[in-house]
C-alpha cells in the first residue's frame, strides 16, 4: 500500500490528517495529504471533468437539428454549462498537482475514464430530453452528495454545478412532457428514448456496494458520503413518479412500490452490459474518443500559434 | 412595394444574417481547439439566436400573416432567405471562422450603431442591444486574426488563405436595393453603401497588425438580395429544418 507512512514524521502527519477528516473538516490544496488521497481525487475529479467534456458530444449531436429557436438556445446554453463544469473541475484537479494537458493525455491513452453513459448514442430529439431528465437527474443525486466531500475545491465546484444541473434536469423533463403531450410520433420517440436511457442511467451509480472497487478508502476519507445503492435508490424513487405523471412507462416489469420500505423495488441490472461498455465495447466508445483526439489534434496549430504569439509579445 | 413589404424584407435580411451565422457557429460545439474557445463560439451563437428571434418575430408581426419567428426560420426555402452569402460559408478551420467573424462583426458594428437611430423604435431597440454583443464579437475575432497572423508560419499561412478565400463575399455586405432606398427616405433604414470605406480602413488596419496581405482580386460575389445563394445554404437548411419539415403537425 503506497499510503503507508514510512517515517515517524509521516506517521504523525497521517494520523493528524485522518483525525482532521474524521472530525468533518475540509482539506484545502495547501494542506498535507497522503499520496493515496491525492491520487484518488485526481482520478475521480479528472474523470468527472472528462465526463462533462465528452458529454458535450452526444448532446452536440442534436444542436444543428434542434426543432425551434428556443430549443436550440436552451440546448446550446446547457452544453456550454457542461463545458464550464469541465473547466472548473480541471482547475480543481490542477490544485492537486496535475495539468490539464496531462489529464487529456491520460484520457487519450485510456488511463483516465469518463462516465460510461456517454458511450450511448442520441438517436432522436427525445434523447436530448432523456439526457437532461435521466442522466443529469442521476448526476445531481450523486453530486448533491458530493457537495459534502472532504476536498474543499471539489466540494465548492459541486455546489456551483448542482445549481446548473437542476436547471438541466427541468429542461430535459420539459422536453419529455411536451413530447408526451404531442403527436403519436412524438410520444413514440419519447418512449423509445426512455427505453434506451433508463437502464444505463441506473448503471451510472456504479456497481452494487459489494462490488465497488474504490469504496473503502473513499468512505474513510469522506470523499464519498453515500453508497452507490443508496444513491441509485434515491434516483429511482424520485424519477418513477415523474415518468408516470407524463405517461411514460419505465421499462422494468419488476419495478414495484414496496409499501414496507417506502420505496421502489427494481429488476436486475444488466451488469454484463455495464462491464462490456466500460471495457470499450459500447455503441460509441470508439467514436467519442476518436472525436476528442481528432479535435484536439486539429486544434493544435491554433494553440501553438497562441503560444508563439504570447512568447513574441513578452 | 408598400412600406410594410419593404420593412418585412429589411427585417428578414438582418434576421437571416443572425440566424444563419448562429447556425454555423453552433456547429463548432465540441469541435473547438480548446474548451474556452468552444464556450466563446457557443456564446456568440447564443447572442445571434437571440437577435434572430427578435428580428424574425418582429418581421412576422410586420408581415401580418401569422408567421412566428419559428415558422419563418424553419419553413422557408433557400430562395426565400436573404442573408448575405458570407454568413452561410462553411466554418473551415478556426482561422476561416475567425476571419469570417472579423469581416461580419466589423460591418455589423457600424450597421447597428446607425440602426440605433432608426425611426422604427423596435428596430432601434434591437440594434442597441445587439451593438453591445457585436463589439465583443469584433474584439475577439480581431484579436485572434492578429494572433494567428503573427503566430507560427502555419497559422500565418492558414489565416492568409482564409482572408483570400472569403474576400469575394465582402462586397455584397454593402449592396443596397430598392428596399433600402425606400426605407432610407423614411429614416428607417441606414445607408450601408457609405459604410464600406470605413470598413475597408478598419480591416486594412487589422490585416496590417496581423502581418497579412489584403487580396488584390476585386471580383465580388452577389445574389442574396434576390434570394440567390451559394450551394451551402441548402444543406444548412435541410439539417436545421429537418424536424419541423418531417413532423409539420408537432409542437416542440
Amino acid at each position: 500500500m503506497e499510503n503507508i507512512a514510512t517515517t515517524p514524521k509521516d506517521e504523525q502527519r497521517l494520523a493528524k490528517f485522518e483525525e482532521w477528516v474524521q472530525s468533518g473538516e475540509a482539506i484545502e490544496p495547501r494542506d498535507w495529504m497522503p499520496e493515496a488521497y491525492r491520487k484518488h481525487l485526481i482520478r475521480q475529479i479528472s474523470q468527472h471533468a472528462h465526463s462533462e467534456v465528452i458529454g458535450m458530444q452526444p448532446e452536440g449531436n442534436w444542436v444543428t437539428r434542434a426543432p425551434s429557436l428556443r430549443a436550440k438556445q436552451i440546448l446550446l446554453a446547457k452544453i456550454q454549462d457542461e463545458g464550464g463544469h469541465g473547466l472548473y473541475l480541471y482547475s480543481a484537479a490542477e490544485t492537486l498537482g496535475i495539468t490539464r494537458d496531462e489529464m487529456i493525455e491520460q484520457l487519450h491513452a485510456g488511463k483516465a475514464k469518463y462516465s460510461n453513459i456517454f458511450n450511448y448514442p442520441t438517436l432522436n430529439w427525445a434523447d436530448i430530453g432523456a439526457i437532461g431528465w435521466l442522466v443529469d437527474g442521476a448526476a445531481i443525486v450523486n453530486q448533491v452528495s458530493l457537495q459534502r466531500t472532504s476536498f474543499a475545491p471539489y466540494s465548492r465546484a459541486m455546489v456551483r454545478i448542482c445549481k446548473e444541473e437542476s436547471f438541466h434536469q427541468r429542461q430535459g423533463y420539459e422536453i419529455m412532457a411536451k413530447m408526451m403531450a404531442g403527436t403519436e410520433a412524438q410520444r413514440e420517440m419519447a418512449q423509445d428514448a426512455m427505453n434506451r436511457w433508463w437502464w444505463p442511467s441506473l448503471m451510472m451509480f456504479g456497481p452494487h456496494d459489494g462490488d465497488s472497487p474504490h469504496s473503502a478508502d473513499a468512505f474513510r476519507w469522506k470523499i464519498k458520503r453515500q453508497t452507490n445503492d443508496e444513491l441509485r435508490q434515491k434516483f429511482i424513487d424520485k424519477t418513477v413518479p415523474q415518468a408516470e405523471l407524463i405517461g411514460l412507462t419505465v421499462p422494468d416489469p419488476d419495478m414495484k412500490w414496496n409499501e414496507e420500505k417506502q420505496s421502489y423495488d427494481h429488476g436486475r441490472i444488466n451488469w454484463e452490459e455495464f462491464y462490456r461498455v466500460i471495457n470499450g465495447h459500447g455503441p460509441c466508445n470508439k467514436q467519442r474518443m476518436d472525436h476528442h483526439k481528432k479535435v484536439h489534434a486539429d486544434g493544435a496549430w491554433v494553440r501553438e500559434a497562441a503560444e508563439a504569439y504570447r512568447a513574441k509579445m513578452k | 412595394m408598400t412600406q410594410q413589404e419593404a420593412l418585412f424584407k429589411y427585417l428578414l435580411r438582418w434576421g437571416d444574417n443572425a440566424l444563419i451565422l448562429s447556425h454555423r457557429l453552433s456547429e463548432w460545439c465540441s469541435y473547438a481547439p480548446f474548451i474556452e474557445e468552444d464556450l466563446a463560439l457557443t456564446n456568440f451563437a447564443l447572442d445571434m439566436i437571440g437577435r434572430a428571434q427578435a428580428l424574425l418575430k418582429y418581421a412576422g408581426e410586420v408581415e401580418g400573416k401569422g408567421n412566428t419567428e419559428d415558422l419563418l426560420a424553419y419553413r422557408r426555402s433557400e430562395r426565400q432567405y436573404y442573408n448575405n452569402l458570407l454568413m452561410e460559408q462553411p466554418n473551415g478551420d478556426f482561422g476561416v471562422t475567425m476571419v469570417r467573424q472579423l469581416f461580419i462583426s466589423a460591418f455589423e458594428k457600424d450597421l447597428f450603431t446607425e440602426l440605433q437611430n432608426s425611426r422604427d423604435t423596435t428596430l432601434a431597440a434591437i440594434a442597441a442591444k445587439t451593438l453591445k454583443e457585436v463589439r465583443y464579437h469584433l474584439e475577439h475575432a480581431a484579436n485572434w486574426v492578429i494572433r494567428l497572423g503573427n503566430g507560427t508560419d502555419e497559422s500565418h499561412e492558414r489565416v492568409q488563405k482564409a482572408v483570400n478565400d472569403l474576400w469575394m463575399f465582402t462586397g455584397e455586405l454593402f449592396e443596397m436595393d430598392e428596399v433600402d432606398r425606400q426605407l432610407l427616405s423614411d429614416g428607417i433604414a441606414v445607408d450601408i453603401s457609405r459604410m464600406q470605406e470605413r470598413w475597408t480602413g478598419y480591416i486594412n488596419d487589422v490585416l496590417q497588425v496581423a502581418t497579412l496581405q489584403k487580396p488584390q482580386d476585386e471580383f465580388m460575389q452577389t445574389g442574396s438580395r434576390n434570394g440567390i445563394h451559394t450551394e451551402h445554404l441548402g444543406h444548412l437548411l435541410s439539417e436545421m429544418q429537418y424536424l419541423q419539415r418531417a413532423y409539420p403537425d408537432a409542437q416542440w
